[in-house]
């Protein structure tokens, strides 16, 4: 591979809050190559949104800010694009689909209208062409009776149909990248799993490289290729699909694999849940910020924020050579 | 859809008719009538009079007769100005008060929009606290403060504008501002918190997110929907527009029916009173009827039947 | 590296357990704390108080009486002896305005007043629900079908006939009493109603609470939010409709006086002595904004959905 499609360096984003400046995403780096999927997994306020929605600089400011870091695609540095660079990119380059597909379409507005807007944009596509690509991308995303279907407003689709429309969105203009942000959290369970099949579906046709940000990990399992694993802002273990669900390095991975319920399991294996709640991101760490829900927590955990180990698989001093040697019991798989 | 018109117009009948006999019997069960206040009538010149209004007459042949003559859309004689009938008067009247509140109208809708849209888009910044503080007072300033303000400076101090009566499109400026103050304060109000709610949903991020430009962004995704309120405020903006002429024609003079309407009152021209508001109410329920049949062509999600389990 | 074996040892479980425990404050509390951090409103209370002590007070420690006419000092501006200036008949304005303040506030309290009937009118119509709703909400749509300014205007007309001897001022009790329930009675049924759908009343359902306990100690309590809001808004309105009304001249009448009526009057002579619409003017504009932005300050801060 010549060089990374996307490539995420030290990257700092905070809020400014009543309460004080949150600091969301503390020093992320990652890279993502072509036609690969990498998952985002993590807890709700991890800072995976912000890390995903930086990428695009969907971050509303204020309150939020990026304070440090590369984020360079495609050999660009999109962090010093201005906002009219940006729009040639957003959409166009890199498209994204959200979490809740009911909040995301724009109520008032024909179908047909949001899904031509940005290939007549992006594309120069007059309103025919663009219309006959609507056609085709709700043919591919599978929506039945797209003359039809676009005419209507969001109101009138279910929820997956809804999710389908935003997938067609996001693919109109044949992105290099295609985020997508908990794409499956706000929708039944049969229909994640057409949802999740169809974008694999288009990512293997389309050799769209895609990040998948969810907290489910059974969503992750079927789907990347690379997992990183962020905990309060930060990536706490990061490796491919199978070093991270098989030899998982770090106690908060462990945790999230036990607190995936299966039905395959025999009975006798219990669920158990991570206990407490994660940190508040308003304080700086100087100290490892799982250490408090740690199960294997030592003294130096408290003293010191552990670095990357192993080569970079996982941030956590159970893999010092000096710690005693704690193994994941294999309840999982 | 068409059940639902049927619907709402016979129930806005329902409501004429209740409007109707309130105020019917209101201007009739007054004592001694409407001709007592007259100075020292004859006892029979005022027993003719009253023959020749039907006033002495059991009241409930009064109502059915009025009736009668209100189903074909004849609101009666007035009892003050011999010879003219009610529907006279609101011929001759009505047109200054529909030109002056047609002016007022737009300029509230021309300058509150854009004006709450412009708040909205510099949040706590220059340009929202300047439209905040003068829609603040807007809001605080009764018609009747604005109208002699505006008269006392623009007219006496600096004589830029004629004070009074009607004719010129100079006559117009200072009623149609004073009419236009509040409603526009309103609306800026209203336009702005709801494009600040508009700007912070999730459809807006995803506009973004497809590399929309800003224009764009604002004009297709975000006003849209913002101005979904402002429709609603459409019924109350007529009806404010209508009993503030009450007032503001009365500071400058202008021959509307408004000021005829407050002259009437003076007066104790029963019928006129009586006639003009339920010509007034006439307006106001087809208005209201109106925006409703609108409504759905601006918000797609609301189906005509629905609307009204809404409200 | 070589670290010290201490370092590695395993921490006591939960030893450094980090609690957040922020202090639980009622919803009261939260409100009153919130209404204080409003500079806006805060000088609106104090500015309404200020207005509602000299309404009271002030017209007992004034040397004038409001109908004592002077035709040696008429239509004097401003001075120390009549700060206000004096109008057509001689009579201090200062003192008018005050007189005028306590029309204005009394008017606009009972304003409030009635609003509270509509909690009780739009409570039950949306407790019991089914065709009393029906029926009840009908009643309050006709209502509503033209402006409150024409049912006032009809009632005042009435009214003015069969009781001329009290000024207008019951009369304009009366009228205003009239309509001044319905918009709370619209807002408290809805705010019920949709009350009703929610889950914690639903959880209180199958605890086996009580119609009664339901009622009392989760609907009304969830109510009272809007509920004093919009009181506190009629009162601006009242007034607004007052000065409208005496404006045209169907409110309070000679010799009483309120500012609707002293800026009416002001209206002949404006030309030659603007003072006299100037300061009823500038005391409903006061009055006015400061109850507006009360209410305003009173919805940021009662309103759950903004609490933090």
């Amino acid at each position: 591979m010549v060089g990374h499609l996307l490539e995420v360096k030290n990257l700092e984003v905070e809020f400014t809050t009543y309460a004080g400046v949150v600091k969301a995403v503390r020093g992320v780096s990652f890279e993502v190559d072509p036609g690969e999927v990498v998952a985002l997994v993590g807890e709700s306020g991890c800072g995976k949104s912000v890390t995903a929605q930086s990428i695009m600089q969907l971050i509303p400011s204020p309150p939020g800010k990026i304070t440090g870091g590369e984020i360079i695609f495609d050999g660009e540095n999109l962090l010093e694009k201005n906002e009219h660079q940006m729009q040639k990119i957003r959409g166009n380059k890199i498209g994204m689909i959200f979490q809740d597909p009911m909040t995301y379409l724009n109520p008032v507005l024909s179908i047909a209208t949001q899904v031509t807007e940005n290939l007549r944009l992006h594309k120069g596509m007059s309103k025919k062409e663009a219309m006959e690509r609507a056609v085709e991308l709700f043919h591919l995303v599978g929506i039945p009776d797209p003359e039809i279907r676009l005419k209507q407003y969001p109101h009138q689709f279910s929820g997956g149909m809804r999710q389908r429309v935003m997938i067609a969105m996001a693919l109109a203009c044949e992105p290099k990248l295609i985020i997508a942000d908990e794409p499956t959290t706000a929708l039944d369970v049969t229909v994640q799993a057409q949802i999740l099949e169809l974008l694999k579906e288009l990512k293997d046709r389309f050799q769209t490289a895609v990040i998948l940000i969810t907290h489910d990990l059974g969503v992750v399992a079927g789907q990347a290729d690379r997992i990183l694993v962020m905990y309060a802002g930060q990536i706490v273990e990061r490796g491919t699909l199978d070093e991270v669900l098989k030899t998982p390095q770090h106690p908060y991975t462990w945790g999230l694999l036990k607190s995936v319920p299966r039905l395959d399991a025999d009975k006798s294996r219990k669920l158990t849940p991570i206990w407490g709640q994660p940190p508040d991101l308003l304080q700086e760490f100087s100290y490892c910020p799982f250490m408090p829900r740690c199960d294997y927590a030592m003294a130096i955990c408290a003293e010191e924020m552990p670095p990357f180990f192993n080569g970079g698989r996982a941030r956590c001093w159970l893999n010092h050579p000096q710690a005693p040697k704690v193994e994941f019991k294999k309840e999982v798989s | 859809m068409f059940n639902y018109i049927v619907r709402r117009l016979l129930y806005s009948l329902a409501a004429l008719l209740v409007v109707v006999t309130v105020t019917f019997l209101f201007m009739h069960i007054i004592p001694g009538g409407p001709f007592q206040r007259e100075k020292a009538l004859p006892e029979a010149i005022r027993k003719n009079i009253e023959a020749r209004y039907k006033l002495d007459q059991p009241l409930h042949i009064q109502y059915i007769d009025y009736l009668s003559h209100l189903i074909r859309g004849d609101l009666g004689p007035s009892y003050k100005y011999r010879g003219m009938t009610v529907n006279d008067i609101i011929r001759e009247r009505f047109p200054v008060s529909v030109e002056l509140g047609t002016v007022a109208i737009l300029l509230a809708l021309f300058l509150g929009i854009p004006s709450g849209i412009l708040a909205a888009l510099h949040q706590s910044k220059f340009p929202d606290y300047l439209v905040m503080f003068f829609s603040t007072i807007g809001i605080a300033m009764p018609s009747f403060v604005i109208g002699t303000l505006l008269m006392y400076f623009l007219s006496y101090k600096w004589g830029l504008l004629p004070s009074a009566t009607w004719g010129s499109p100079q006559h117009v400026i200072m009623p149609a501002i004073a009419l236009a103050g509040l409603p526009t304060a309103y609306i800026a109000r209203l336009t702005r918190s709801s494009m600040l709610e508009v700007l912070s949903q999730d459809y807006m991020k995803t506009a973004i997110a497809k590399g929309l430009p800003r224009r764009r962004i604002l004009w297709v995704h975000g006003i849209k929907n913002a101005i979904i309120p402002v429709v609603t405020y459409l019924g109350p903006l007529v009806a404010g527009i209508l009993t503030g002429s009450f007032v503001v024609e009365n500071i400058f003079a202008v021959p509307g029916l408004g000021k005829h309407y407050v002259t009437s009152i003076y007066n104790r021209d029963y019928t006129v009173i009586l006639g003009v508001t339920i010509f007034y109410c006439v307006l106001l329920i087809f208005m209201n009827l109106l925006v409703d049949l609108v409504y759905p062509l601006i918000d797609p999600r609301i189906k005509l039947a629905e609307r009204k389990e809404q409200v | 590296m070589a670290l010290s074996r201490e370092l590695f040892k395993p921490l006591q479980k939960r030893e450094l357990q980090i609690e957040i425990v922020r202090p639980s404050v009622t919803y009261w509390q939260d409100a009153w704390r919130r209404l204080k951090k409003n500079p806006v409103a805060m000088g609106s209370l104090v500015v309404i108080i200020i207005i509602l002590l000299m309404a009271i007070f002030g017209p007992m420690l004034s040397p004038y009486t409001y109908s004592e006419q002077d035709f040696a000092r008429k239509n004097q501006g401003p001075s120390a002896e009549h700060w206000f200036g004096t109008d057509a008949l001689g009579r201090d304005l200062f003192t008018r305005v005050l007189y005028g303040a306590r029309i204005s506030l009394s008017i606009g309290f009972v304003a409030a007043l009635v609003s509270l009937l509509g909690v009780l009118y739009g409570g039950i119509s949306g407790f019991v629900g089914g065709w009393v709703d029906n029926v009840m909400m009908r009643f309050v749509d006709i209502m509503y079908s033209i402006p409150f300014l024409l049912w006032v205007i009809m009632m005042m007309v009435y009214l003015r006939e069969i009781m001329p001897e009290n000024s207008g001022l019951i009369a304009m009790y009366i009228a205003l009493g009239l309509v001044y329930w319905l918009p709370m009675a619209r807002i408290v049924r809805g705010q019920i109603l949709s009350l009703k759908e929610q889950e914690f009343v639903l959880a209180a359902h199958t605890i086996g609470a009580s119609r009664t306990r339901i009622l009392l100690r989760h609907l009304i309590p969830n109510c009272m939010g809007p509920v004093i809001v919009t009181a506190t808004l009629a009162i601006p309105e009242a007034i607004f409709t007052e000065a409208f009304l005496s404006f045209i001249g169907l409110g309070v009448s000679a010799p009483r006086a309120s500012w609707g009526t002293l800026a009416s009057d002001a209206l002949v002579s404006l030309k030659s002595y603007p003072h006299l619409l100037f300061f009823p003017a500038a005391a409903i504009c006061i009055t006015l904004l400061a109850f507006n932005f009360l209410g305003d300050g009173l919805r940021d801060a009662l309103d759950p959905k903004m609490r933090k």
